[in-house]
């Protein structure tokens, strides 16, 4: 069964949680005894409806609030596949938990409300959608009860978006825009019986159609090596076995290979999964790989195929950046690099320009990127790392920076 | 006829690849991480995926149980047995222990439960082994302070959980990096759901411990649910065993897990009643009902 992992966007109040809470309901995802909690709960608040963001806001300073502070991770199921969602929070003070739930995601949902149109957030999440490289972004102009479900409305919110899409979409990009209401559950999974002008799919309809053809099977071929199998055990007295999944390509038993970044050359014996023995594995396969002669690989190398390209070994180079942290990104700082696996130290020398995330321009000569701002770095690893583009392979091409003295992720990149 | 196959489709082999690949990360990042093994099926999905990362390994980390004293004895054999199947080390502790030091108090009423006191044994377990991850089966699905947790999610000294706090997690990047003292609680199955899990152990034809079939047991009805009857539950006058045919969707403390009523005594049953059952799993769970924010609660004190 396949698996199809969203994430919702859009400003604080939009309806993001009242929306996948509808989802859930409309799909018959809620257990009575969870139904009768939210129809306690509700009431408590004072409130002659059912209020859906309930089911997701679930610590208890989001329902004091009334808002999502972090993700929440939700599931629900239909014949054709299974659906991860991360509901993530709208205020820009969240954007960090806001970029941890879409990291994983292949559709974004962007939420506007039909009364205020397009807004700051708006423009902050395309940008992030478009840095992530998500597949598909459907804008889901929410709250069209509120204005008499007018085609006109819809129409202008489409219209004044139109400028900001063309600049921010990358080439694969499918963008679409819904006219919903969550809160009465139209276009949600039954198509608006108050908007008759709407002829296209509902949302569930949309996400039920996207096929996502990954394409990750055909990059070229990344095996991070995640930890050495040696069990020293009678029966396995010499077995070496090299355990990771597969970042993307394709790898065969008898495959020549090269271990990055010594540059060592061998070829496949086995490849196993568990007890059984495969003739290949693909993109996201966690395996155990055998080689046909004695080698020092360690945690952290990278096994590639002979026969394609070498992966870049990135030692000076150039990426774009979303920063996570209050203390703000400062050149000349040293930082701990995770990329996959692998961690290194990591200098950022400069930082070539921040982007205005509402126009869209690049300003040059900054000195520092503040929590949530997006920018283009150059940095410098004290190892090199076996990194591919991220607009090439994104299976390889992502990085985080980690704080070496809080120990916390501070900001996420991608190498350009 | 449909199969089961037929209305929740196979198993997501994605989900145990993305496990597999997170006990692996576990071992490789630290220097002392465990394995906390409840005896549920959720644990014993765990160790059968650890099995599997390490293969032809050993399992790399012990299996720590925590022991209330109030398990099913169905619970404790299984526990022993696996442990035994697996050649993993086995390590328990018990509540009993800290009770007797003066460090955890037995709760009094009809409600008393064992439950909340375990995070006591379990802290100064950790403190014991200088445990710097933990491993557990909790699932998001389940609750929703649960759907709130990262993969990896940092504890301080006191094995407090802040969940606003916590560290930005992307992609499939996992930062275990710790302070001396603080440790990490680690969850591979974040994204499986119940049925998920169900379907999991079909397929990888997986022994569970007996009580998740049906069997016949003495039990009370309190509350419109079915509860073990046991030495350990403070029964009221009017509430008189009677024998009724059980089995257990979730299973946790005598004092703390309800039954139901079921015939099913195979796993293809046991997935029908699942899907056209009207209340969820944590609805079986008397722990989870004492407040809306009871399981966030717990969290904060380290519960896992
Ligand atoms: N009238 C109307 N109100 C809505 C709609 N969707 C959400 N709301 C309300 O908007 C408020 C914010 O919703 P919530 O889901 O918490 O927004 P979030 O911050 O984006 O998650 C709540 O009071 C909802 O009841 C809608 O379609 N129509
Ligand atoms: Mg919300």
């Amino acid at each position: 069964m396949d698996i199809l992992r969203i994430a919702t966007a859009g400003s604080v109040d939009d309806g993001k949680s009242t929306l996948i809470g509808r989802l859930l309901y409309e799909t018959n995802s809620i257990t009575k005894d969870k139904i009768e909690a939210l129809e306690s709960a509700s009431k408590r608040k004072g409130l002659d409806f059912l209020d859906l963001s309930l089911l997701t806001d679930g610590l208890i300073a989001e329902r004091e609030q009334g808002i999502t502070i972090d993700v929440a991770h939700i599931y629900f199921s239909t014949p054709t596949r299974k659906y991860i969602i991360a509901d993530t929070p709208g205020h820009v003070e969240y954007t960090r938990n806001m970029v941890t739930g879409a990291s994983n995601a292949k559709v974004s949902l962007i939420l506007v409300d039909a009364r205020q149109g397009v807004v700051e957030q708006t423009a902050r999440h395309l940008s992030i959608a478009a840095m992530l490289r998500i597949p598909k972004v459907i804008i889901c102009v929410n709250k069209m009860d509120l204005v008499q479900y007018q085609e006109s409305t819809f129409n202008a919110i489409k219209e004044s978006l139109s400028e900001l899409v063309t600049q921010t979409t990358f080439e694969g990009q499918e963008i679409s825009f819904l006219p919903i209401s969550s809160l009465y559950g139209q276009n949600i999974t039954q198509k608006a019986s108050e908007m008759p002008w709407y002829s296209g799919n509902t949302l569930l309809g949309e996400l039920e159609a996207f096929e996502y053809a990954s394409t990750l099977a055909h990059a070229p071929a990344r095996f991070p090596v995640q930890f050495v199998v040696r069990p020293m055990t009678e029966a396995y007295h010499d077995y070496r076995g090299y355990a990771g999944k597969i970042s993307s390509g394709t790898f065969k038993v008898g495959d020549s290979i090269r271990v990055l970044p010594t540059g060592q050359e061998s070829t496949i014996a086995t490849i196993e999964k568990f007890d059984s023995k495969l003739d290949q594995a693909i993109a996201g396969d966690s395996v155990t790989i055998t080689l046909t002669t004695d080698i020092d690989i360690s945690r952290g190398n990278t096994l590639v195929l002979a026969s394609e390209d070498q992966a870049p070994q990135l030692k000076d180079f150039s990426a774009q950046v979303c920063w996570l942290d209050h203390t703000a990104l400062t050149p000349g700082k040293t930082y701990l690099l995770q990329h996959g696996i692998n961690m290194t130290k990591a200098k950022i020398s400069q930082i070539t320009e921040r982007l205005d995330v509402a126009t869209q321009t690049a300003t040059e000569g900054v000195s520092s990127l503040q929590l949530n701002e997006i920018g283009t770095i150059a940095l410098r690893t004290a190892q090199p790392i076996a990194a591919d583009q991220y607009a090439a392979n994104p299976a390889n091409g992502a990085f985080i920076l980690i704080d070496e003295f809080s120990n916390s992720t501070v900001g996420v990149g991608f190498v350009k | 006829m449909q199969t089961i196959q037929d209305k929740i489709g196979h198993f997501p082999r994605q989900l145990e690849d993305e496990s597999i690949y997170i006990l692996r990360e576990v071992a490789a990042q630290f220097e002392r991480p465990a394995l906390l093994f409840s005896g549920g099926k959720d644990s014993i999905t765990l160790v059968r995926l650890a099995q599997k990362a390490f293969f032809p390994g050993k399992i790399p980390f012990p299996l720590v149980h925590i022991d209330t004293g109030h398990n099913f004895p169905e619970t404790i054999e299984f526990r022993d047995w696996l442990a035994k199947e697996t050649g993993a080390e086995l390590i328990v502790r018990y509540v009993q222990d800290s009770i007797n030091q003066g460090k955890a108090k037995e709760e009094s009423g009809k409600y008393a439960s064992r439950n909340v006191l375990q995070t006591v044994t379990l802290l100064d377990t950790i403190e014991e082994f200088k445990f710097d991850a933990c491993i557990g089966g909790a699932r998001r699905d389940e609750e929703k302070a649960r759907a709130k947790e990262r993969i990896f999610s940092v504890r301080d000294d006191f094995g407090q959980w802040d969940a606003k706090r916590q560290r930005p997690e992307l992609f499939d990047m996992l930062n275990g990096r710790i302070a001396v003292g603080e440790n990490v609680r680690v969850f591979p199955i974040s994204n499986w759901t119940e049925l998920d899990v169900w379907n999991y152990i079909k397929e990888e034809k997986m022994e569970i411990p007996s009580i998740y079939y049906s069997h016949k047991r003495q039990v009370i009805e309190r509350d419109g649910m079915l509860w073990a009857d046991s030495e350990y539950l403070n029964k009221e006058a009017d509430e008189i065993p009677f024998e009724a045919t059980v089995r257990f969707r979730t299973v946790g403390d005598m004092t703390c897990t309800a039954a139901v009523s079921s015939d099913a005594t195979d796993i293809d049953v046991i997935i029908e009643e699942i899907l056209s059952a009207e209340i969820s799993e944590r609805g079986a769970r008397i722990d989870d009902k004492r407040s809306e924010a009871a399981m966030e609660k717990r969290k904060q004190q380290g519960y896992f």
